[in-house]
């Protein structure tokens, strides 16, 4: 019986690339995400979805533990966050930075390395090169020394996403990357991300247009402060799951 | 013959001892505030920078009540335990309660300085004419100066810039993307204390040449300055700190034409006189060119739509 357990266990961490346990987050005495249970399936594309302010944002980032959590457990890959964190790749807001700052797209980019430089070390002609090819598969090795507030709103979200290749991780984690994006920057966004996914990686994103959901995604996760949902797409999206997602705040604040 | 004066007042430099001191030791102090300023005006920190150096004087007061003494080394550390110290307090006020970052800063600033008002003027009262020097660090005294002291300034001027180079990079993205830098495993908090101290060296620094009042402008006028030539931070950095150094220096020249007038408030005009140049000259994002690049702008935009209603006319000619 015992054995039987801990075989099941073993074979779940090799399906699922995060388990979340029991997470929540409180900012202030708001609770922001209360006892969610969920599985990251790895080499899947998965969409977080739910109202604003329903914590989707606040769930990637409790999976890196940029948020202080109140209770609950993460793992990646069986182990803590700051244990694997070489594992995972992060794509902020677009608008969580000032476009202003004195840099160019190529430096941008070369950040991405910056927690494999590790202390002292400087960037230097490898990391260089490395950064440049991820510019060049987002379609934007022109520009790499174009000063970033001069990028278009698409081009920045392009610079992040190579950033996060430059991470070279196994889950990559991305807060609204397709949000108010030109035509051809979804277009080679969703087509690098589908090259990430053959190679076995697990892509999460909040997500945002609830139309495009079944077309881009093979999983969904609804939450809105709880958990809605979670499964693939064809069983989980449904009309009484997204009502449910999508009313349950107007419930709360009545 | 105005040459000449000129010409005079700078080879001071060579040939009058004080004025060297004066001028170098205005020089280290334009050079790392002008280097740290860019951190403070890039975190959007400009009058974090301001109370930092407020809090500092009941820090000046508290050493000499204490220590009894007037060495500069001294009076340094006490200026630097209070800034440092109310850094800290309006960091831990905004991250502990609902007040907002401005209030908190208005808060930390006007309680330090009206405590070293307070001190200072206790001092003055219950000491005669010896504690009288104290108040000089209101508006700074580059001009009293001496050997010893540029070479401490020197001296904390050298460290703040090896732990900004050994820190560059995180002090970078820290600045730039605090949650990436964070998610990458750089403790975030810690690098924000370290860039925190060092800004709190600089500003001790110029206590001696500037003052608490005027300090916050030899942080943010050579970054403001430089930012303005460049879109590069390794470049701003260098030349803000060229800025700041050069402020110093013209600064320190210009006040000892003079009988009295007082070097910290001139370095500042200095300074302001650069930031002003910047901001009309500089080929990108000065005034000057934006404002001829946006009279070209019109000029063409003008005749393209001449000969579209000119095409017209012809084309209802036509008709």
């Amino acid at each position: 019986m015992e054995q039987k357990s801990s075989k099941k266990n073993s074979e779940s961490e090799k399906e699922y690339s995060v388990i979340i346990k029991n997470l929540s987050v409180t900012y202030r005495t708001e609770p922001a995400l209360w006892n969610i249970d969920l599985n990251f399936p790895k080499g899947q594309m998965i969409a977080i979805v739910g109202p604003n302010g329903a914590g989707k944002s606040t769930l990637i980032k409790a999976v890196m533990g940029l948020v202080p959590i109140t209770a609950g457990k993460v793992s990646i890959f069986g182990k803590t966050y700051s244990k694997n964190r070489d594992k995972v790749a992060y794509v902020p807001q677009r608008g969580s930075v000032d476009w202003d700052f004195p840099t160019d797209a190529l430096d941008v980019v070369e950040m991405g390395l910056y927690g494999k430089l590790g202390w002292f070390r400087r960037p230097n002609s490898k990391t260089r090169n490395l950064a440049r090819e991820c510019l060049d598969k987002v379609g934007l090795s022109n520009y790499a020394d174009r000063q970033i507030g001069q990028l278009s709103g698409g081009q920045q979200q392009r610079v992040f996403l190579a950033r996060a290749l430059a991470q070279d991780a196994q889950i990559y984690l991305m807060d609204e990357p397709l949000n108010g994006v030109d035509v051809i920057t979804e277009k080679t966004i969703l087509s690098i991300l589908e090259n990430l996914k053959k190679e076995g990686k697990t892509i999460v994103m909040v997500h945002h247009e609830l139309q495009t959901v079944d077309k881009y995604f093979d999983w969904v996760v609804m939450v809105n402060r709880n958990l809605i949902a979670n499964g693939p797409i064809k069983e989980v999206f449904t009309k009484i799951n997204l009502d449910r997602t999508y009313q349950e705040k107007q419930r709360m604040s009545i | 013959m105005i040459l000449e004066e000129i010409l005079s007042i700078f080879l001071g430099i060579f040939t009058d001892y004080t004025l060297r001191y004066v001028a170098l030791g205005s020089a280290i102090l334009g050079i790392t505030s002008g280097a740290l300023g860019c951190f403070t005006v890039l975190r959007k920190q400009s009058l974090f920078g301001d109370a930092i150096a407020h809090a500092a004087l009941p820090g000046i007061g508290f050493a000499y009540l204490f220590a009894g003494t007037k060495d500069s080394l001294v009076l340094m550390l006490g200026a630097a335990i209070f800034a440092w110290f109310g850094g800290m307090i309006t960091l831990a006020i905004t991250s502990t309660t609902r007040i907002k970052q401005d209030a908190a800063l208005g808060i930390t600033l006007s309680v330090f300085f009206g405590l070293g008002i307070v001190l200072l003027s206790y001092l003055q009262s219950i000491g005669g004419a010896s504690q009288g020097g104290l108040d000089r660090f209101l508006f700074g005294q580059a001009a009293a100066l001496i050997e010893s002291d540029v070479i401490n300034l020197g001296i904390l001027s050298a460290l703040c810039f090896t732990i900004l180079i050994l820190f560059y990079k995180e002090f970078k993205i820290t600045t730039f993307d605090s949650s990436f830098g964070q998610s990458l495993g750089f403790p975030i908090k810690y690098l924000n204390v370290l860039l925190t101290s060092v800004i709190v060296v600089a500003v001790v620094i110029g206590l001696h040449t500037v003052g608490v009042v005027l300090m916050v402008s030899m942080l943010i006028a050579p970054a403001a300055a430089a930012r303005q030539w460049t879109s590069n931070l390794k470049n701003m950095i260098i030349l803000s700190a060229i800025f700041g150094g050069l402020s110093g220096i013209i600064g320190s020249m210009i006040s000892s034409t003079a009988e009295g007038m007082s070097t910290g408030p001139v370095i500042v005009i200095t300074i302001t006189a650069i930031l002003g140049i910047s901001f009309v000259f500089s080929p990108k994002q000065g005034y000057l060119f934006k404002h001829l690049r946006n009279q070209r702008k019109s000029q063409i935009s003008l005749d393209n739509i001449k000969t579209i209603s000119d095409k017209e006319k012809e084309n209802h000619g036509n008709i």
